[in-house]
């Protein structure tokens, strides 16, 4: 009886990241499309489009043509092109390296300050809004309000130079460049990088903490005599980190767009720096290239999520 | 402010034991930002095992904020008890470290709720809810816990209780998890069960299923039961002894039986002609006028006069005994019968 | 690009998708109900300090994008002198003078207008987008519906920073009026082309909550016509969601203006733009922090007014902040 009640179990849960699967092919299909009809549908030269004002010859042009697939018809050049990324390949660039290997050699870097940057999301974010949700309307609460707002009002660039200038220049606390004091160079460029999902995290967390706090369920955990830390951690916490884990999990994925300012500006070699570089170089293969593949971490990092979130409330798979 | 030790109380249960829970000249208010409010305004009562104390009254009249002062579930701030004992085996809770208050919530005293479905948490099997008692009282290992658990959902009639035992409170209807909660109530054998409008958010036919469940585990176990409702139906078929409340009093006390045919109180005497009776079919329901007090400005005098068909002010009232100007004390009226009212007699007909 | 305005974005996604699986917003069309709704929103607004800072800011910088020379001092950010490169802040000069030795102060208010211009046509952009297929999606239901939120959120997969890196990246190429231009044109399209999808989420809940309502019902019974129950009793109800949603968005679109311009995709030179001279000063860092220093504390605060406008709005409008 046992197991067929666990058999149950997890067949809603097969079931429902099955069906979440399923949804997101379209998805994947449909934004590859968007970017593939950017770069080759909309009217002009692909090639031009790519290639920006950097001359090339009429030998480079036909190779390129043919790389492309620019002379079969629009749907089966887009056929080819999810067909290339399927086996991994991410276009190539003008002198001729596969994208692919421009990302393999720099992913690490980006993995690494996205590690960072989530860290400094659970840490700060999930501690303060704990705090501030716990002793709603405290002083506490309202340091988190106020840091908040203006936190989430300060573009990313601006944070990464200040901070740059402030820690790195003046105080001389955190290197400003460069990898080479390992992940203690990681640091700076990764709290920035986590800025403003750290303030939305704390708010996220202080909301949902302080609506957890007055739930019915509280009350009868309360009434039940667990012992408080049992009430707090087993019931209040539990249910209200949810949301929370939720959209930390997502933003894995949103980090990726951010990291070519944090990248860019505290000089890591990460896919993002590739980005910056590229399209200064008018590298536009790489450009798009590397764009795809965040495109493709976001929606993989979102169906982890919806199948976390099955994963830690049970209503959601047995809808 | 009067209000009667709770040892001239009057009203106990049939067998005359001894109260194991006794409220005594209880207050609860809330302070808000804007203004005070005063939920409860000095109640008392006692319940003894095997009693069913139904404590009567509309929504407002501060039944379900003394209940949760009883059990130490209140918020506070921004609660308050400024003044009060509540007894219990000989302890007065209000005094109790937090720690021993916490003690006695399960095997002491325990509390099911009105909306089963917000009342469980929706992350964690219901057998893990259960277990959780045993768990935080008797030290039992998780495997213990949930076998316990599918005893006490065999023991409160939820059929196949083995398979159900690690489903999510959103997959039993809704009768059923109100038996889930019952189920954790009685889990460790309380001396006293809070059923705090248990049926309310159930169908009619699964209301009756519930009541029979509690009344049937009470004769089990013996414990006193405070059942909380504005439902006279209900309390007329399972309950002794029955307090009636408005604006955060008490203003009428006795057995069923006695206050339901000859009510000494024009508030309970309004309730029932509000009330649809099977016996007096045909007669004309007499809804009570008005509206509930603003618990932030309750009447001067007799707190329901505002609505009283039988207040006598001014000139009309006897001396000291103004409805609009002088409180009515809770007092012995007839054996057996305590009301708050000046013209009680006059209500009774006696 | 995840800072603080995909966050933002992030939040409303959240929240609309919060208001289109409970399917709760109260459903008042009448008008004297959206009269009061809007009258106490204007008494709780006048108290509300956050947003006092926010519009005085706001109306600060939409003034200096309509009249720069004032703000400037009289001074033409493009009259030059390289004698006077990086010189730093002085009593005739109050923000000193950039590498190729102009005026600071004129060249950062006279980068209010493009900033200004962006976010506020960007936001028109989404606006247009977002209530045009919301509405549709949200009243006809059924495989419109689920076509338009397919579409949606194929839309949502590409970041609003990334869509818009790569049309921008593009555009030059493309032969197309105004994306091919570089200028505030393009990349209020580019824009709008990636953030369209909060606003669509936001009217297609409203329009949702409001058709099933037994007042859109009775004016069906009496034959009034799609187009009428749309304008008339349906849209009225999503405009206080999308009015917050549009201010905040206002900002979060400045402040990826200034990112995107930065990457090198948004504006170009000789255009005046935030970004470009934060781009610039980054070199000088070291030697004339000023560089960065002036054109991010104004970027930052026009974002923070807007941002401010909306969060005091949302408090405002959400009759369940009010006890």
């Amino acid at each position: 009886m046992r197991v067929s009640c666990v058999l149950t179990e997890e067949g809603s849960l097969g079931r429902y990241i099955a069906r979440r699967l399923l949804l997101t092919v379209p998805v994947l299909l449909g934004a590859s499309f968007l970017i593939f009809a950017m770069v080759y549908a909309l009217p002009g030269d692909p090639i031009r489009a790519l290639a920006g004002d950097r001359p090339l010859s009429a030998a480079v042009m036909a190779q390129l043509r043919e790389d492309f697939n620019l002379d079969d018809p629009l749907w089966l050049q887009y056929v080819k092109y999810v067909g290339d990324l399927f086996q991994g390949d991410f276009g190539t660039d003008f002198r001729g390296r596969p994208v692919l290997d421009t990302i393999l050699l720099r992913l690490p870097v980006t993995a690494k300050l996205a590690a960072v940057a989530i860290a400094f999301e659970i840490l700060i974010g999930v501690i303060a809004g704990v705090l501030a949700g716990i002793r709603r309307n405290g002083f506490f609460d309202n340091v988190v309000l106020v840091s908040t707002t203006v936190i989430v009002s300060i573009p990313i660039l601006v944070l990464a130079f200040i901070s740059q200038y402030v820690f790195g220049l003046q105080l001389g606390l955190f290197p400003i460049a460069g990898t080479t004091e390992g992940l203690y160079s990681y640091l700076l460029p990764g709290l920035v990088l986590a800025s403003g999902s750290l303030a939305y995290v704390a708010r996220l967390t202080r909301t949902s903490i302080a609506e957890n706090m007055r739930a019915d369920y509280v009350r009868t955990a309360r009434a039940k005599g667990l012992p408080n830390k049992t009430v707090i951690v087993r019931h209040t916490l539990r249910n209200s980190l949810i949301p929370v884990v939720t959209f930390i999990g997502a933003d894995i994925g949103t980090l990726m767009g951010g990291a070519i300012v944090t990248e860019t500006i505290f000089n890591l070699p990460g896919i993002g720096r590739s980005v910056f570089d590229s399209v200064r170089a008018q590298e536009g293969a790489v450009v798009v290239g590397i764009v795809t593949l965040m495109v493709l971490f976001f929606i993989f990092f979102n169906l982890v999520v919806d199948v976390l979130y099955a994963v830690l409330d049970p209503r959601i798979r047995y809808d | 402010m009067t209000t009667l030790p709770s040892s001239a109380s009057s009203v106990r249960s049939g067998d005359g034991s001894s109260p194991i829970l006794s409220v005594e000249d209880l207050f609860v208010e809330f302070r808000t930002r804007e203004n005070l409010v005063n939920a409860v305004n000095g109640i008392s009562y006692t319940v003894s095992a095997g009693e069913t104390l139904a404590i009567l009254g509309e929504s407002g009249s501060g039944k379900s904020v003394s209940a949760q002062a009883i059990m130490g579930i209140l918020d506070m701030p921004p609660a308050r008890i400024p003044n009060g004992e509540i007894w219990f085996e000989g302890r007065n809770l209000l005094t109790l470290p937090a720690e021993e208050q916490r003690k006695i919530r399960g095997p002491g005293i325990s509390m099911i709720f009105q909306d089963a479905l917000s009342s469980l948490n929706p992350v964690y099997s219901v057998g893990y809810q259960i277990g959780e008692m045993f768990r935080a009282h008797g030290g039992l290992s998780k495997k213990d816990a949930k076998q316990r658990a599918v005893e006490l959902m065999d023991r409160v009639r939820i059929p196949a209780a083995a398979q159900r035992v690690n489903d999510y409170p959103h997959q039993f209807s809704g009768g059923m998890r109100q038996r889930v909660m019952i189920a954790m109530a009685i889990a460790l054998d309380p001396r006293i069960l809070i059923a705090d409008e248990p049926t309310t958010a159930l169908d009619v036919t699964v209301q009756a299923q519930v009541m029979d469940l509690l009344k049937d585990l009470q004769r089990e176990t013996g414990m006193g039961l405070v059942l909380i409702t504005h439902d006279l139906g209900v309390v007329n078929e399972v309950a002794d002894n029955v307090a009636v409340m408005y604006a955060g009093r008490i203003v009428e006390r006795g057995t069923v039986d006695e206050v339901f045919t000859k009510p000494g109180h024009p508030y309970t005497e309004g309730l029932l002609n509000s009330v649809p009776q099977v016996e007096a079919k045909g007669g004309r329901l007499q809804p009570i006028t008005g509206q509930p007090p603003n618990l932030s400005r309750i009447p001067s005098g007799c707190p329901f006069h505002p609505r009283c068909p039988r207040r006598r002010l001014g000139a009309e009232a006897l001396p000291g005994r103004d409805c609009a100007g002088d409180r009515p004390p809770l007092r012995l009226v007839v054996p057996g019968r305590e009301a708050a009212c000046h013209y009680s007699e006059e209500v009774l007909g006696v | 690009m995840t800072d603080s305005q995909q966050q933002d974005l992030r939040s409303d996604e959240v929240r609309a998708g919060t208001t289109t699986g409970l399917g709760a917003p109260s459903v008042d069309v009448t008008d004297s109900r959206q009269n009061s709704l809007w009258s106490d929103a204007w008494v709780q607004l006048r108290r509300s300090a956050i947003f006092w800072i926010g519009a005085v800011l706001g109306v600060l910088f939409l003034a200096m994008a309509l009249f720069p020379s004032i703000f400037a001092r009289g001074a033409d950010p493009r009259a030059c002198d390289l004698s006077n490169s990086r010189a730093t802040p002085s009593a005739d000069h109050w923000l000193g003078f950039d590498q190729q030795g102009c005026d600071y102060l004129s060249n950062v208010v006279y980068g209010a207008r493009n900033s200004l211009l962006i976010g506020v046509l960007g936001v028109l952009g989404v606006l247009l987008m977002g209530v045009v297929v919301g509405a549709i999606a949200g009243y006809y239901g059924r495989l419109t519906d689920s076509i338009l939120a397919r579409l949606t959120d194929i839309f949502y997969a590409l970041p609003l920073i990334l869509g818009a890196l790569v049309l921008l990246r593009v555009g030059p190429s493309t032969g197309l009026p105004i994306i091919s231009e570089r200028g505030p044109g393009a990349v209020a399209i580019a824009l709008a082309a990636f953030g369209w999808m909060t606003a669509m989420r936001l009217v297609r809940s409203q329009v949702i909550a409001v058709k099933s309502s037994d007042y859109v019902a009775a004016a069906r019974a009496m034959g009034a016509s799609d187009y009428r129950i749309l304008v008339r009793h349906i849209l009225p109800n999503a405009v206080a969601p999308v009015l917050v949603y549009a201010t905040i968005t206002i900002g979060v679109l400045i402040a990826a203006e200034a990112t995107l311009t930065f990457l090198g995709v948004g504006l170009q030179a000789p255009s005046i733009s935030w970004g470009l001279q934060i781009a610039q000063g980054q070199q000088l860092l070291r030697t004339a922090p000023h560089l960065v220093l002036f054109p991010s504390v104004i970027l930052t605060l026009t974002v923070m007014a807007f941002i401010m406008m909306g969060d005091a709005l949302r408090d405002a409008l959400d009759p369940r902040q009010r006890s």
